[in-house]
């Protein structure tokens, strides 16, 4: 298996950490990733609030370069805004070409050319869950996290408003992914409840309380398990804040989905970037702490 | 304009309310979206009454905080039974607000523009650049302590990079100004020119 690999802004900065662990266990898998010549930003969600041409001309701009690469393969992203922005175009071209010429217009300043509705695009978790599979993972498994009981945190634009590969409001596939590494899966109803995006940084009232609930609904987990670099940060980064808004702790592991399954493949948490995390508790890293594996 | 990508453009704010009226004609106020909505609960107006408003041309509408608050989760999207697109009208009334400089949107405004600015010239966006961009032109001089605990527990994480973006990829400044100049075409007023 291979894929074209669109990093995003993120995992070049912030969330190197997802980037490093998402490459690690594709090594791992044997999956082959070749990273897009000359990506630019997919425009986030400023592109969107701002000017609606550009952000369709940014996420078009990668999906034009994407198509350059003669193997024909199907793009993967890890950061879910990335991923719904790039999806977006693709789906608005072939629904509207009213929305074309404009677009061209744009690309053609760079002498790009999108044909058609681009290479298909797919979240990592879509190519987990779908390409890759629980029994595969579960082959891959060297060392079982029985010890640690996981919630699965999905987020938004990955499930929405395209249902691609999982149900919208009641999703499921981290469930097998998390049950192949040998953990428990937390039964919450939090798991595709928006974590808030990015009004933690300017309505911060309404973010902290978004990030409260989550975390207050996570209680009896080890961690929470994440698929997007937005909802890593505001889980791991605010806890106090939700702590004193919920007048009881919130302290609780935040780690990407990727690093729980490189560490079931007894991949090193150095390895899968786990030293950048800013939420691990010592009962967590007593868990997964090298002692621990080689008796486990 | 001839060409002109007239159905994406922004707008004239009053094509934009005449375009969003049209679009939300079919609305009929069944709530879905606002008992939908995670954010709702710090919204001025749940998003149903929003939606009443711009049908009936009442007002409040930009001066609403109801749509800053919009998180994008397209929750209300996926469950209004007339199918609206909601979460790209929440998207509409942002760059309305942004064309006019609405003043209860300045921060967002200066969030949002300081990050297309680190695009436009680096291809990518500088988490380091784009804050400090922010920080300059909001305006409001206590803002960057605010950021300051989190900027320092990631530096100490070595998550936070000074240098500019790594790969040295395009610069977009030919995309932006061609996008500016496509959808300026045929509006009066223009979306932000940076």
């Amino acid at each position: 298996m291979a894929y074209l690999y669109y990093p995003g802004c993120s995992l070049t900065g912030t969330a190197r950490d997802y980037d490093i662990s998402t490459r690690a266990i594709m090594r791992g898998l044997g999956i082959e990733l070749t990273e897009i010549t000359d990506w630019t930003c997919c425009g986030a969600s400023a592109a969107d609030a701002v000017d609606p041409l550009l952000s369709l001309s940014l996420p078009a701009r990668n999906l034009a370069l994407a198509q350059q690469n003669r193997n024909a393969l199907d793009i993967m992203a890890p950061c879910s805004a990335c991923y719904l922005n790039l999806l977006k175009v693709s789906r608005k071209l072939s629904r509207r070409p009213d929305l074309r010429p404009a677009i061209d217009e744009v690309l053609a300043t760079e002498q790009l050319k999108l044909s058609g509705s681009g290479p298909r695009v797919r979240h990592l978790l879509d190519v987990m869950s779908q390409d890759i599979g629980a029994a595969a993972i579960a082959n891959a498994v060297s060392r079982p996290l029985s010890d640690l009981t996981i919630a699965p945190y999905y987020g938004c634009q990955c499930l929405r408003p395209y249902p691609v590969f999982d149900d919208p409001e009641t999703p499921t596939t981290m469930t097998d992914l998390i049950a192949a590494t040998g953990a428990g899966v937390h039964r919450w109803t939090q798991a595709a409840r928006c974590c808030g995006a990015a009004n933690v940084n300017i309505h911060a009232v309404a973010g902290i309380t978004r990030i409260a609930s989550i975390l207050d609904d996570a209680r009896g987990a080890d961690a929470i398990a994440t698929v997007c670099p937005m909802c890593q940060i505001n889980l791991e980064a605010y806890q106090k804040q939700a702590a004193a808004r919920l007048g009881r702790d919130a302290t609780i592991s935040i780690i990407y989905l990727p690093q729980l399954i490189g560490l079931s493949m007894d991949i090193t948490p150095e390895q899968l970037g786990l030293d950048l995390n800013l939420s691990l508790t010592a009962a967590f890293q007593a868990k997964i702490s090298p002692a621990k594996r080689s008796d486990g | 304009m001839k060409s002109s990508p007239t159905s994406i453009s922004p707008l004239q704010p009053d094509n934009a309310f005449a375009e969003l009226r049209h679009q939300l004609q079919a609305c009929m106020q069944c709530g879905a979206c606002s008992g939908s909505c995670p954010n709702v609960f710090a919204m001025d107006q749940p998003p149903r009454m929003l939606w009443q408003r711009i049908i009936r041309g009442r007002q409040p509408v930009l001066s609403s905080h109801t749509f800053a608050l919009c998180s994008a989760c397209y929750m209300c999207t996926l469950r209004c039974p007339r199918g609206l697109p909601l979460t790209e009208a929440m998207a509409t009334l942002k760059q309305i607000a942004a064309a006019r400089h609405q003043p209860g949107a300045r921060i967002e405004h200066a969030f949002h523009a300081s990050f297309l600015q680190s695009i436009r010239r680096h291809g990518r966006v500088s988490e380091t650049g784009f804050m400090t961009r922010f920080f300059l032109t909001a305006g409001s001089p206590l803002l960057p302590f605010r950021f300051m605990p989190l900027g320092i527990r990631l530096m100490r994480r070595g998550r936070i990079d000074w240098r500019m973006p790594a790969g040295a990829p395009s610069k977009l400044a030919a995309h932006f100004d061609k996008a500016a100049q496509l959808t300026a075409t045929d509006t009066s007023t223009g979306t932000s020119k940076e």
